[in-house]
């Protein structure tokens, strides 16, 4: 029976432009064109201050990989909001990949 | 602790059966424009893996576009969820934007620009639960849970742009997402960074070891010296003398110092998180 594939979350951070504009958008225009479905949130960040019940939603689908910031911070930040995260949930850092690299691990089976 | 929030409205970018593809580059500027308003966009493709995250109870609304520019009647099997789907063919960025809007109607949504997510986030996975944030903290940011462990209990009360607690961390255990420069910002730890925050953190002792104890003092002197000449102006001056040294030195903002409480609240506050953070080792065995 094949494996499920995984769900796909992008993180926008729109509440502060801490990643560069230049490599969130062609992450977000290449998972677009690859055809997967996927998540996309305003800000992480946002949404951890504010202990939204998506965060625990998303951290109990199962195999997930994310497109956001550093992967200490991302889990720090599931954590604090009361939705760890599994150890197998792979997190791709657009502060320092570059956007080949992100969307490539992203939207790989 | 904050915990409302306003999600008023899932948006969901319909591609899949039924419906007609985007155009690229309009698809990605669509979607990019919904999350730089605040919305949480759900694309929903030909192929590959469903997105997977459960619906919440509140709206949907689906926007693609659909044969003869008509757009699904939709309902939620369990009632429990409004669904709206929209046709957006020929319509601009900023005119899908705006459907978006007059379907959120009057229910308030947290917006980008209106505020920065600015709070400290804990790497449990280095912290020792020494309780020094507890200590250090002048706005109540931390707390202490029910078994005694430090957490972020008060993000509201954090000042923005302001990492000082994550510099007086001996683990450097204490992040902020949006901080620019590592390993504040989340970025790994390599031992020589936390070397260079422990010296970072030295800078307080330049105040007799505790900037507290330092104000404690000074207030005490000023007291039995000057008790007549005491007030809140100079304690004020005092104080800022200490702090000033530290917003030079980049190790909290100006305008952090600006909001500071008052001296004897300062002191107050200091007395309190210390016994807090004393009762906690304590128990801790």
């Amino acid at each position: 029976m094949p494996e499920s594939p995984p769900t796909l979350l992008y993180c926008r951070c729109a509440y502060a432009q801490v990643v560069p504009n230049g490599v969130k958008n062609e992450v977000l225009q290449g998972l677009c064109d690859s055809g997967a479905s996927f998540e996309s949130v305003s800000d992480l960040c946002e949404m951890a201050a504010h202990r939204d019940p998506r965060l625990t939603a998303l951290a109990a689908c199962g195999k997930l990989r994310i497109a956001a910031c550093y992967p200490r911070a991302v889990k720090g930040l599931f954590q604090q909001a009361g939705a760890p995260l599994a150890e197998d949930v792979e997190i791709l850092n657009m502060r320092t990949l570059t956007a080949p690299e992100v969307v490539g691990a992203m939207v790989q089976s | 602790m904050i915990t409302h929030t306003h999600r008023p409205l899932r948006v969901v970018l319909y591609e899949g059966s039924g419906a007609i593809p985007l155009p690229s580059e309009a698809r990605a500027r669509v979607m990019a424009a919904l999350l730089d308003k605040g919305y949480a966009v759900t694309r929903t493709g030909g192929g590959g893996a469903p997105a997977m995250m459960p619906h919440d109870e509140r709206s949907l609304l689906v926007l693609g576009l659909f044969p003869e520019q008509k757009a699904p009647q939709i309902e939620d099997v369990t009632g429990l969820v409004k669904v709206e789907a929209r046709d957006i063919a020929g319509l601009e960025v900023e005119e899908v934007v705006g459907l978006v809007e007059k379907s959120r109607g009057d229910t308030p949504m947290n917006e980008p620009g209106r505020w920065k997510p600015w709070f400290p986030v804990i790497d449990y996975t280095r912290c020792t639960n020494c309780m020094q944030c507890l200590s250090f903290c002048l706005f109540d940011v931390y707390g202490v849970s029910s078994d005694h462990k430090i957490q972020v209990q008060n993000n509201d009360n954090c000042k923005t742009n302001c990492p000082a607690c994550s510099r007086v961390c001996p683990e450097v255990a204490i992040m902020f997402p949006k901080y620019q420069a590592g390993p504040i910002n989340g970025d790994e730890v390599n031992p020589a960074e936390a070397g260079r925050e422990k010296i970072k953190v030295d800078i307080s002792s330049l105040l007799g070891g505790d900037i507290y104890s330092a104000l404690k003092d000074r207030s005490a002197a000023a007291k039995s010296r000057f008790s007549k000449e005491r007030s809140p102006d100079k304690a004020l001056d005092e104080r800022k003398k200490c702090l000033t040294k530290l917003v030079g030195d980049g190790f909290i903002p100006a305008d952090v110092l600006a909001s500071l409480p008052s001296p004897d609240e300062i002191l107050r506050k200091a007395e309190q998180a210390k016994a807090r953070a004393a009762a906690a080792l304590a128990a801790q065995g």
